[in-house]
Parts: structure tokens; C-alpha cells; sequence
């Protein structure tokens, strides 16, 4: 009961201002974690979507839920179960790292090198976001010089 | 035609039919205090600080069951109105406050006397505007005062620019209310209630657990009629004194920390819990994890987070107590109360044990006996409002409440300086009855401005100090768990009262004696005039029972023996 579960909720909100504030504000005054949030308008309508990955007991998770729900701009609250889950994550090498071997990395993790400049290469995946870690951890040898993850989107199946 | 924003809100006020705001002018809100001058279908009371105005809207929303209503300005206006925005927002009372903000042009500029009003208000709201064009003003006035009053209602704060009071639009204010996302539960499922009903029918020891939410349901006379139909037995929670009368014999007693003995060992007994519109607050509960320990729960409320927050309802029932208790009634005959006959015997018991009293044997006044003395003398004929700590829960425990709206009290948030202006409110929503604020010597001087407003609107309310020249709830606590280190509660520097009180135009008693105490009561109910009435109390008088912070309900220090 009190043992932590890792949980994605998407919340559909109006588009309105301040409405990230309500939901940030909701997590850190009731004391919820967030791991990573993502946002971004729905096409064609007055809604944006939020892709939550949070953590907590059973019991928090329902509240989370719960309490999100109550806000007045949300429409719906998703406690996803059974999902299709990405992320991205984006990372610069520097140019003397081996090229072929960092784009073969990728490639097992449904990437590829993205811009090649003077001095860097800048690499993208898309995976789950286990996946996601297995990569970040599999280039650490190429010496990486910059992480950036998106955190996850979400779809149930 | 076009209106400017100003004129706007006054339209919008009188078409949701207010007839009292409180509030304080400044010159972000100097457009709409031009336009209030201008009208007289709704008056304003002009207390002396935005906190008391909040206060105020709060005292005159639970007397009335309307949405209250506030205004101030911007910057430290509106900060002084956030604990009244706080105070409304945990005991869940109905409110719209209206703030002015720094000209659109300004905001974001620190600007003089800006402040983010709808960034601190956030936490403390149930919702909040900032309106940035005045063709919105109608849609969120109208938004704002059905958002305050629906569902688990709430304080919604409106924060508006300068420069759009002054804007001209147009105005339709006969737009019905339509927002997509806010659709709140108020019809108890029947199939859900059914089973309730069933499983307290086969319970052995049921305990209606009746809260806060039956007041703001306005469900208090169904739920009389059920728990009479049932015959079992109930515990109030603080917020929800005056849903059963005083002197129903299946009222136990308030339960919690400051509960009876017989209120706390029939919630550590029952097997079946029918919670009403209570919250399952910590204050009520005690160790949670001994909480009503072999109870199923039933727990009704329109606001589904608050259904398994804390204790896990067996029996969730999302809807308007109103709504729900009238479908039980309607299967209320599968429920014989003869089957309870034993339960109330054991309860019964319970009370003959310990009974809620204290001891009359010193010289001076208990402060419990000044509590039910204005009972005797009052009754139903008086509105007991109260600031925070022992007063107030002396008041809550002796006072004889037997109507619903009756008992006016800072519960949730727990704020000092509450009760007078909050009785200030409850005069100029019910000035039939006679409007009491029963106070200590340290929550008295929290507000104490406000005798200025009474007196100028001629709001006679009488303020009980009951005057132990200590901060007296902490000074408990330090003497119970702190081994006696009074730090920094011993308030016997005091002003005169009496003075104080005569200093802004009212009147007032200095009282030693119980005969005094009648009379100084009596006189100022005569006198009809704003009243402070100083009682000087027992000084280490101790609030008992008392359930220590975090311990279980059956475990309660009791009130000793009465020594000889």
C-alpha cells in the first residue's frame, strides 16, 4: 500500500494562461513528485495536453488524479494503465568521438545523428523511456558533452 | 449599450442579488468605489482592514448561506485579504473577492502597490481571474459567483486591472453559465446508496459521523429526520455543530481532540461509519491508523477528493449531502432502530463515565460557565461566532447550538482575529438574532480596529473576552508537553478593555462575578451597542477531554477527579 509505483497521468487542460501554474503549484503544495512533464497544445482545439510521470503509494496516485481533477480549467485526467510511452532525448558528441559506432548505438534505439557541425555531432533517439536510460547509458564511453531528455508523451493503447 | 468595467461589476453584483459588500478602497479599485458612490441598490461596510473585510464576507456568507462578497485593492490590500482568502478556501465557504490590479500596462513592471495577487491566491482559491479585457468582466463574474457557490464550495478571487475598470464594452450579463471542464457530482448514486444502506442495516454499532458539509448542503433538517428515523447515533464534527439540536438524545457530542469521552469511544467502537460531508481532518481523527479501527466506512461527500483521502471508504458516495439524504430516507424502513437499542446503552454509558463538564469550585469564573450561560440566557436567540483556542472550543463544546448557521467558526485554518469581524457579518446578515463573539484576550486584539466598524454601521456585536491573561491553547500545550515553559504566552499586559471599547463609541464590562457577568450581558442586549464584555476567567483552566496531537481518540486525557 505505502509502496511507491512510478505512474503516467495525461491531463487535458483549456489553453488558457496560468494553467501549467495550477498544476505545478497543485503537485508542490500537496507534496507529489514530478519526474518529468511534458506540454504541448492539441491541434485543432482549445485544449493542451500534459504528459505527467509521477511517483507515489496507491493511495497518492488516486489523489494526484483526484485533486488534478478538481481544478477548474482540466478536463480530463488519465491514469494511464496500458500505454504506448516515448521519449526523446537529444546528445551532442564531439566530432573526433567514432561516428560509425555512436550511429549504430542509435540505430538500436530507433535514432540517428541529426547535425553534423565543425566540431560536435548531435544525435536523437526515441524510445521508451527504460530504453531511453540503456542508450544514455551504452554512449557514455563516446564522451558526451551535452544530455537533453524531453521527458515522456503517452498514449493508451 | 457600452459600459466601462467598473460599472460592470456593480451590474453584476446586483444581478446575483447581493445586498452587503465589505470591503476597503485604493487606487487600484478607485474606478468601481466610483461607481459603488453612484449606486444604492447594494451597501458597503467599510471595515478597517481588507483581512476583516475578508473575514466579514465569511461571518455574513455562513449566516445567510449566500455567497459573500469582498473588495479591495491591489498590493498590500489583497495581501491582507489572503488569510481571509485562506480561511474561506478550508472551511470551504462561499466567496467572491474582488481585487484591483496595477493598468495592464503596468503589471510585470513592479509597478507601485503591484503584487502577482492571482499567484498567491492560486493555493489559497478554489479557483481565480486575472480579467485582462473588459468584454470578459460579465463571463467571469458570473463564473466566479457559480464557482464559489457549487459544488464543494470555495472563496474565488477576481483580480482586475485599472485600466480595464476603466475600459468600455459591452454587457450581457443574461449569458448562461457554461464551462466544459467544471461540472461538479451532485446525485448520489442510488445503487451505491442501496448498498449503504444495506450494510447499515447489517451493522451492529452504525455512527453517523456528521461534518461541515451538511451546513453548506443545507441538509441539517434531513439529516435531523434521519438520524431520527434510524435511531443511531451521531458525533458532530466541529464545523457541523447546530445540525443536530442540543437536545436530541441521539446526539453524543463534537468528537475529536477536544471530543467528548463518549463522542471518541463510539467512533473507536462502531463497526459502521456513515460519514456526511466530513473530511476525515486530522484534528477529528487522531492516529489514523486506530481510527474507527473495525469500522466499515461510508463516506458521502461532493467532493470526490476528499472520499479515501485519509481513511478508505468502503462505501464511496459522490454527491450533495441533500441529494443523498434524501434517497436514504427514502429506503430508511429496510433499518429498524430497535436493533441499535444496546449501542445507545453502551454510549449512554460511556457518558455517565465521563461527561462533558468541568468543576465549579474556585473562586473565580470557569470560562466553560460563561459559555453556558450565554446558552441559558440566549439560545436560539443569539449567533455564536468565536476566534481561535480555548474560547473556541469551550464554545464549541458547552454551547447549546440548535439551528444549523448558528456557530460561526474558523475551523480548518484555525485564524485568530476571526470572530469579530466575522460577527460583524453575521449582524448585517441576520440582525434579528443577537450576534456574539465569544474571544480570548490574545485573538481579540487581532482585530480589535473593528470596533470602529461596528460602531459606524451600528453592527452591535458583543464581544466575551474570556480573559485569562494567556495565550491559553498554547499555554496548554506547554504545560502538558512542554513541562510548564510558558514561553512567551503570558499576556498580563493588557489595555482596558472597557476603555478600549468606550474609545471607539461602544460600550463595555469589566467582570469578576457571575452576577456581574448577567447583568453586563443583559445591559449590552438592551443597550443594543457595540459591546466588548471582559471576564476575567480562571487563568490555568485546561480544555478537556484532550486527544494529544497524533495519539488515538480512546486514548484522551481526561478531565480529573474533582478535587475537594
Amino acid at each position: 500500500m505505502s509502496e511507491n509505483v512510478r505512474r503516467v497521468v495525461s491531463v487535458i487542460v483549456v489553453n488558457e494562461a496560468s494553467v501549467l501554474s495550477r498544476i505545478t503549484d497543485l503537485f508542490s503544495a500537496r507534496g507529489y513528485n514530478i519526474t518529468s512533464l511534458t506540454v504541448a497544445p492539441i491541434p485543432e482545439s482549445k485544449y493542451s495536453r500534459l504528459t505527467i510521470v509521477t511517483s507515489g503509494s496507491v493511495r497518492v496516485i488516486e489523489q494526484i488524479t483526484k485533486q488534478l481533477h478538481k481544478l477548474i480549467p482540466v478536463l480530463k485526467v488519465y491514469e494511464h494503465a496500458d500505454l504506448v510511452e516515448k521519449e526523446m532525448a537529444l546528445v551532442k558528441f564531439p566530432i573526433t568521438e567514432n561516428i560509425s559506432d555512436i550511429n549504430a548505438i542509435c540505430e538500436a534505439y530507433n535514432g540517428r545523428i541529426v547535425n553534423v557541425g565543425n566540431d560536435v555531432i548531435i544525435t536523437m533517439v526515441a524510445d521508451e523511456p527504460k530504453r531511453v536510460e540503456h542508450y544514455l547509458e551504452a554512449i557514455r564511453r563516446y564522451n558526451p558533452k551535452e544530455i537533453v531528455r524531453s521527458g515522456a508523451v503517452a498514449l493508451e493503447r | 449599450m457600452q459600459i466601462n468595467g467598473a460599472q460592470m461589476v456593480i451590474e453584476a453584483l446586483i444581478a446575483e442579488g447581493v445586498d452587503t459588500v465589505f470591503g476597503y478602497p485604493g487606487g487600484a479599485i478607485m474606478n468601481v468605489y466610483d461607481e459603488i458612490y453612484k449606486q444604492n441598490k447594494f451597501k458597503h461596510i467599510l471595515t478597517r482592514h481588507e483581512q476583516a473585510a475578508v473575514h466579514a464576507a465569511e461571518g455574513y456568507s455562513k449566516a445567510s448561506g449566500k455567497v459573500g462578497v469582498a473588495m479591495i485593492t491591489s498590493g498590500p490590500g489583497f495581501t491582507n485579504a489572503v488569510t481571509g482568502l485562506a480561511d474561506a478556501y478550508m472551511d470551504s465557504i462561499p466567496l467572491v473577492v474582488i481585487s484591483g490590479q496595477v493598468p495592464m500596462s503596468l503589471i510585470g513592471t513592479d509597478a507601485f502597490q503591484e503584487i502577482d495577487a492571482v499567484g498567491i491566491s492560486r493555493s489559497c482559491t478554489k479557483h481565480n481571474y486575472l480579467v485582462t479585457d473588459a468584454k470578459d468582466l460579465g463571463r467571469v463574474l458570473k463564473e466566479a459567483f457559480y464557482i464559489a457557490a457549487s459544488g464543494r464550495p470555495g472563496p474565488v478571487h477576481v483580480d482586475i486591472p485599472k485600466d480595464v475598470t476603466a475600459q468600455l464594452g459591452e454587457f450581457d450579463y443574461s449569458i448562461p453559465v457554461d464551462i466544459q471542464t467544471y461540472k461538479p457530482h451532485t446525485k448520489g448514486n442510488p445503487r451505491q446508496i442501496k448498498k449503504a444502506m444495506e450494510a447499515i442495516a447489517g451493522s451492529k454499532r452504525p455512527l453517523f459521523y456528521l461534518g461541515g458539509g451538511i451546513i453548506n448542503s443545507n441538509a441539517a433538517y434531513e439529516v435531523r429526520d434521519l438520524v431520527k428515523k434510524t435511531g443511531i447515533p451521531a458525533v458532530e464534527t466541529f464545523m457541523a455543530r447546530g445540525t443536530l439540536s442540543f437536545d436530541d438524545n441521539l446526539l453524543i457530542s463534537m468528537l475529536g481532540m477536544h471530543g467528548s469521552y463518549a463522542a471518541n469511544m463510539a467512533m473507536s467502537e462502531t463497526d459502521m461509519v456513515i460519514a456526511l460531508g466530513a473530511r476525515f481532518d486530522d484534528r477529528v481523527t487522531g492516529k489514523l491508523s486506530e481510527f474507527a479501527k473495525n469500522a466499515g466506512v461510508i463516506h458521502v461527500d461532493i467532493d470526490p477528493a476528499s472520499i479515501s483521502k485519509l481513511v478508505n471508504a468502503d462505501f464511496p458516495i459522490v454527491g450533495d449531502i441533500k441529494d443523498v439524504v434524501n434517497k436514504m430516507l427514502e429506503l430508511v424502513g429496510d433499518i429498524n432502530p430497535d436493533n441499535y437499542e444496546s449501542w445507545r446503552e453502551t454510549i449512554n454509558n460511556f457518558d455517565e463515565l465521563h461527561p462533558l463538564t468541568f468543576h465549579e469550585n474556585t473562586a473565580n469564573i470557569k470560562p466553560q460557565w460563561v459559555v453556558k450561560r450565554v446558552g441559558e440566557l440566549l439560545g436560539d436567540d443569539a449567533n455564536i461566532s468565536t476566534d481561535v483556542g480555548q474560547h473556541q472550543m469551550w464554545s464549541a463544546q458547552f454551547y447549546p447550538f440548535s439551528r444549523p448557521r448558528q456557530w460561526i467558526s474558523s475551523g480548518g485554518l484555525g485564524t485568530m482575529g476571526f470572530g469579530f469581524p466575522a460577527a460583524i457579518g453575521v449582524k448585517a446578515a441576520a440582525p434579528e438574532k443577537i450576534s456574539i463573539n465569544i474571544t480570548g484576550d490574545g485573538s481579540i486584539l487581532m482585530n480589535i480596529q473593528e470596533l470602529m466598524t461596528a460602531v459606524e454601521r451600528k453592527l452591535p456585536v458583543i464581544n466575551i473576552i474570556l480573559n485569562n491573561n494567556y495565550l491559553g491553547m498554547v499555554r496548554q500545550w506547554q504545560t502538558l508537553f512542554y513541562n510548564k515553559r510558558h514561553s512567551e504566552t503570558d499576556l498580563s499586559v493588557q489595555p482596558d478593555f472597557v476603555k478600549l471599547s468606550e474609545a471607539f463609541g461602544g460600550i463595555g464590562y469589566r467582570v469578576t462575578t457571575k452576577e456581574e457577568f448577567d447583568f453586563a450581558l443583559k445591559d449590552a442586549i438592551e443597550k443594543n451597542v457595540v459591546a466588548i464584555i471582559d471576564v476575567v476567567v480562571e487563568r490555568l483552566e485546561n480544555v478537556m477531554p484532550m486527544v494529544p496531537s497524533g495519539g488515538s481518540l480512546f486514548n484522551m486525557m481526561l478531565l480529573e477527579k474533582k478535587e475537594k
